[in-house]
């Protein structure tokens, strides 16, 4: 269900012609599965809604999104979902601690100003993080580099360097040391190859780190 | 000029107009500590009460508006100033919700304010009336609610001070609101705002015919006041955007300027009209009461200074809506009230209109405003067990 097809029809959103869980992007259903019936979730980066909705639907979730474009924003609350206009780096603060049970944060950390802060902020609010991200030391992101010499641009990294949103970019290695740095605990994770299909490798080794598109982590608050 | 009045707000007996009264028997404990009472709400319902009472909205208006919604107003003859949004199929659906839109406390098209006769002495109450708050306003206007037989309302929306109110009520009776829609409001009014008010009342206290207030007794009105503040208060709800779009430096009627003080410009004419044709309609002490009203609100300041515990026990699905061209409302008021709603886990929505129409936008057409709402309504209405349409 795009946005212009829910303004065309004056704003009462027609019987989608895909089930929520068919607008599904691959990484997100990796999220969704993640996530206990009737959870508690704050979507940070929630664009039009598709994994609000699924959560809503399919997992009667308290799903809340923000979401920093104003049309991605109207597009969830025009379909009845609850999201505000905002941004990971100044809108997540006033939210207590522990106020949710899950925050997402899919795609969107290299785009944050502060991912450090953010991070932290993650786990502060949540009691468990799922974050998801492109692996920039990806095998054809390197290659890419290496090869012809220019900023590479793939399907997760689709811009060109000077009109990218994606201003902190990442490896694999690169996140897992932050995480160890800043005393946030992975409990669990799993790495993407190019189609979003899960495959199992430890993410803290050398082969994760090259072959995986994507990596999805599931953080919590450190012991400290 | 200082004669006669003639403002049909002043003459109109005010039990010919269309709509519901009711008397309220029991006083209202008022925030300035007056026990105010026996007084008379008026107010307009549309659509039908469904048998377990689940889907009453309740429309509160604002500043300079009244109970008329969506019918014509019994004076100016104008569409009732939410035809845009209530109606059959329309967002705020006469024919799945049942509306109610009262005139408030201190108002002047029906219930109880300054112009009225005060019991005590017979004559006008003019600056005898209680300064009345939000908060009062909608102590009075739970009462009607009382009245009709509703625990709970579906939803309470209006726009400016129609904001306050809704913010009012989610704090004072969170058990009551199911759905909350503060459109171009805030938790307190700004310095700024005050300001602008305090221009439009001292314009109507500098008009001789206003008597110290007493001008219904002497047979007068401060008709220029009234104008005058009503014309400084327009252009706030505009903006520069919008009153270039409209006017730009147009000449009115005349190919060249005067040299004098006509109204040249075609934004003097629009303004002077709306200013004549605005002292026809309101009543210039109730035009006091209520500005200072909205002064006085502060959401903060009634729990201790602290605005997210004014919402510690919101329980209402809130969807915050602001215009990026409102300079009088601006977003960043809408914003902070985000963000005190967050620091309670409130369930909100928060939507930024795109628009060059003001604070005004929405009274106007605004498609992304309807497309937004109705979503939201919908989902709240599935939330409640509403059926459709």
């Amino acid at each position: 269900m795009s946005r212009s097809a829910a303004l065309e029809f004056g704003g009462i959103v027609p019987r989608p012609m895909m089930t929520p869980e068919e607008r599904l992007r691959r990484d997100l259903r990796v999220i969704a599965d993640m996530i206990e019936p009737g959870a508690r979730v704050l979507d940070i980066g929630c664009g039009d809604g598709a994994l609000l909705a699924y959560l809503v639907s399919e997992k009667g979730a308290d799903a809340r999104g923000v979401e920093l474009s104003q049309s991605g924003v109207n597009a969830c609350v025009g379909q009845g979902l609850s999201a505000i206009q905002g941004d990971a780096d100044r809108d997540l603060d006033a939210y207590p601690k522990g106020a949710f049970d899950v925050v997402v944060l899919s795609q969107t950390l290299q785009a944050t100003r502060q991912p450090r802060r953010v991070l932290e902020t993650l786990v502060r609010i949540g009691e468990r993080a799922i974050v998801s991200f492109p692996n920039f030391g990806y095998w054809r992101v390197r290659l890419s580099l290496l090869a012809r010499g220019r900023m590479p641009v793939t399907p997760f990294l689709d811009h060109q360097w000077y009109d990218s949103p994606n201003i902190h970019l990442c490896t694999i290695r690169d996140f897992v040391a932050l995480c160890d740095e800043i005393g946030i605990r992975i409990e669990k994770s799993v790495t993407l190859d190019r189609y979003g299909r899960p495959f199992a490798l430890d993410p803290r080794g050398s082969l994760a780190n090259f072959l995986a598109e994507q990596g999805v982590f599931v953080l919590t608050r450190g012991a400290a | 000029m200082s004669s006669a009045i003639s403002p049909r707000i002043l003459k109109q007996p005010d039990n010919d107009w269309p709509g519901y009264r009711l008397a309220v028997r029991d006083p209202l404990r008022l925030d300035c500590g007056i026990d105010f009472g026996p007084f008379t709400i008026a107010y307009q319902t549309y659509g039908k009460l469904n048998a377990e009472r689940t889907n009453a909205i309740l429309i509160c208006h604002a500043l300079t508006g009244d109970q008329y919604a969506a019918d014509p107003h019994p004076i100016s003859g104008n569409p009732g100033w939410w035809l845009t949004m209530v109606g059959p199929g329309l967002v705020l659906d006469t024919e799945r919700y049942f509306l109610i839109c009262a005139n408030v406390l201190g108002g002047c098209m029906g219930t109880t304010g300054p112009k009225d006769i005060d019991p005590a002495t017979g004559k006008p109450w003019a600056l005898s009336f209680p300064v009345i708050t939000v908060h009062d306003m909608v102590r009075a206007q739970k009462r009607l609610i009382e009245h009709l037989g509703i625990d709970t309302l579906f939803c309470v929306i209006g726009g400016s001070m129609g904001a306050m109110q809704v913010l009012q009520w989610t704090a004072s009776y969170p058990q009551s609101v199911f759905a909350a829609v503060p459109i171009a409001g805030a938790a307190r009014h700004s310095a700024q705002n005050i300001a602008f008010h305090e221009v439009g009342r001292q314009a109507i206290i500098a008009d001789p015919d206003w008597c110290d207030g007493q001008y219904l007794e002497h047979d007068r009105s401060p008709a220029r006041g009234l104008a005058v503040a009503r014309m400084a208060a327009h252009i706030t709800y505009l903006s520069e955007a919008a009153l270039h779009r409209k006017f730009g430096r147009n000449l009115q009627d005349r190919n060249a300027v005067t040299y004098g003080f006509e109204a040249d410009f075609q934004v003097e004419s629009y303004l002077r009209h709306q200013g004549s044709t605005f002292v026809d309609r309101f009543d210039a002490n109730s035009y006091l009461y209520i500005t200072r009203a909205m002064d006085y609100f502060d959401l903060a300041a009634e729990h201790g200074g602290s605005l997210p515990a004014a919402f510690a026990g919101a329980r209402s699905r809130f969807c915050i809506i602001s215009f990026t061209s409102d300079w009088l409302f601006p977003t960043s008021e809408s914003r902070e009230l985000v963000h005190a709603l967050n620091a309670v886990a409130a369930n909100v929505s928060f939507v930024e209109i795109e628009t060059d129409k003001g604070h005004d936008a929405f009274l106007l057409h605004e498609p992304e405003l309807f497309t937004t709402l109705r979503g939201f309504l919908n989902g709240c209405a599935e939330h409640r067990g509403l059926a459709r349409a």
